[in-house]
């Protein structure tokens, strides 16, 4: 298995909520290789924006050998993908990182803002029981409803307009929510907090983190994380997300 | 047609390298390229013992460039003799390690280390912090690169490249300062210090405040120090700072650079080096030069 660069097409492109976009991609023998919590870099086509935007798989469809993603737009960057419509190229590279390791075992997918799209996928994939919780600023919850064919779906909002006011510690509590493995993904607060209530509770947590990226295969060394022992590559208390994650057990990095 | 080179007796299939950081030790990179297709391999700075480097974010993007502080994260040379030079040793092309430390004795460790390597080159960044000289780097004070290139060449095996750095107000005189400390070759520029503020979080988007600036926004301050150095020294040059396209070395070569090196554009496009090699034989083709030394410092 090995990440490929292509200029691919764009399939589709739809608004999914204030700033959050979704783009398929006809991507042909890259779709067969790619896993849940891998992402791909996204290349501008404007040669003054020089490196790559790491966005997450959000679905894989091999049948029509294509994958989305589904993105927030943050920058000058991320907005010229989202004007790209059917028919239009884009360059990117992938799969890229290792992905969730998926377990035979009663879930828990818990997510928060741009960081659920790469749950869509992981849910589809995983054949077990599972429950899904969401995280969301308001009541744009952009996703739920497709990742309700896959699961319970258990929803926060901060302003308390959709499912539990808070966030998704909060609605874990207040829902009772019960499993042997989660796989998280979001902003690193939420990280932490995630996986102080594993420790607690006593069960396997796996974490997805982002970082500014420049290579994205592990070459510059900028997006690292702090990890418990010292790493094998990096021989210092430092992992790579892009190659060594971006999903690592709890346990292994330090939020 | 001939695309080889030579500095300090080393013979380079062709003048392109990468720049030092940007490409690991190759690794990474030659799941894309056919590093035999290079003139060298230029290895991230090793030190003498493994360096945590920089908190995050180390990175952040600017108008055709990007800054860096990553802080020089290294294994360490132990890691790097053992696991490193026996991957590239695979390859049919030079080995250039780039060498970083604090004090001159760091320095020092490292290039004794690698004596009895079988690397070709060494390349010493001396844009690092001198801690013992209260933090200015080595490169920016010209006593100091003459001394530390007078140490370094006293122990080394290899031929020397001094890097310079370009945050200095007269390069000339840190070129003539390398050559005077017996430098057998010179590399420039390395980044240029700058900074940049996120306006909505109202904080500097390095966690380091400041971080060294590259890509092609460098280049014209790259090709100007270029030739100011090349013509204040008889030693070879090796030019980079800002390199996308083959357009772009021919650029350096003309101003005076034997050899040159793509760093930040391996991150826009992981094919470039090769591009950019492949690039220089049709501009010799339609130019109709038969040897590329004859580019060299053409325009005067």
């Amino acid at each position: 298995m090995s990440a490929k660069m292509m200029t691919v097409s764009v399939n589709s492109q739809k608004k999914l909520a204030d700033g959050v976009y979704s783009m398929w991609l006809s991507v042909g023998t890259m779709a067969d290789e790619a896993r849940p919590g891998q992402f791909i870099s996204v290349y501008s086509s404007d040669s003054s924006r020089l490196l790559p935007r790491p966005i997450s798989i959000c679905e894989v469809d091999t049948e029509f050998r294509a994958l989305r993603i589904v993105y927030r737009v943050v920058g000058e960057g991320t907005k010229e993908f989202s004007k790209l419509r059917a028919g239009q190229k884009v360059r990117i590279m992938g799969p890229l990182g290792n992905g969730f390791y998926m377990k035979d075992k009663k879930a828990v997918l818990v997510a928060g803002g741009i960081g659920i799209p790469p749950m869509l996928e992981l849910a589809k994939q995983l054949d077990c029981e599972k429950t899904i919780v969401v995280g969301y600023r308001d009541s744009e919850t952009f996703l739920s409803g497709e990742l309700e064919q896959y699961g319970d779906v258990v929803i926060a909002t901060e302003d308390g307009s959709v499912g539990t006011a808070g966030n998704v510690l909060d609605a874990i509590r207040e829902n009772n929510v019960e499993g042997d493995v989660i796989y998280s993904c979001g902003p690193t607060p939420m990280l932490k907090a995630i996986k102080a209530y594993a420790e607690e509770k006593g069960i396997e947590c796996q974490v997805s983190l982002e970082e500014k990226m420049a290579c994205g295969i592990g070459a510059c060394l900028a997006c690292v994380c702090k990890s418990k022992e010292k790493d094998a590559h990096t021989n210092v208390h430092n992992k790579r997300i892009c190659k060594d994650g971006p999903v690592f057990y709890a346990e292994e990095v330090e939020l | 047609m001939n695309t080889k080179v030579t500095i300090a007796g080393v013979e380079f299939k062709n003048p392109v390298m990468e720049g030092s950081g940007t490409f690991g030790s190759g690794e990474e990179y030659s799941a894309f390229v056919d590093l035999n297709k290079l003139g060298a391999v230029v290895t991230k700075g090793v030190a003498n013992v493994p360096w945590p480097g920089n908190p995050t974010p180390r990175i952040a993007e600017t108008y055709s460039g990007m800054l860096n502080a990553i802080g020089l994260q290294n294994p360490g040379i132990d890691v790097f003799i053992q696991r490193d030079i026996p991957f590239l040793k695979q390859f049919d092309t030079r080995i250039v390690v780039n060498v970083c430390g604090k004090t001159t004795e760091d320095y020092l460790e490292v290039v004794e280390r690698l004596a009895d390597t079988p690397v070709d080159m060494l390349e010493i960044n001396i844009s690092c912090p001198n801690v013992k000289e209260g933090g200015i780097a080595f490169g920016q004070d010209p006593k100091a690169v003459e001394a530390i290139t007078k140490a370094v060449k006293s122990k080394a095996k290899q031929p020397v490249v001094m890097k310079l750095s370009p945050n200095v107000t007269d390069i000339k005189v840190m070129a003539k300062a390398a050559q005077a400390g017996g430098a057998d070759a010179i590399s420039l520029i390395n980044t240029i210090t700058g900074m940049k503020i996120d306006i909505e979080r109202q904080c500097f988007a390095l966690a380091n405040k400041t971080g060294g600036l590259s890509g092609p926004a460098i280049k014209p301050v790259a090709v100007r120090m270029v030739y100011e150095a090349a013509h204040a020294v008889d030693i070879p040059v090796i030019g980079m700072g800002g390199i996308r396209t083959a357009d772009d070395a021919i650029e350096f070569i003309l101003a005076g650079a034997t050899a040159v090196a793509v760093g930040t554009a391996n991150f826009m496009n992981p094919y470039t080096t090769v591009e950019v090699a492949d690039g220089i034989e049709a501009y010799m083709r339609r130019h109709g030069v038969e040897d590329i030394n004859d580019l060299i410092g053409l325009v005067k």
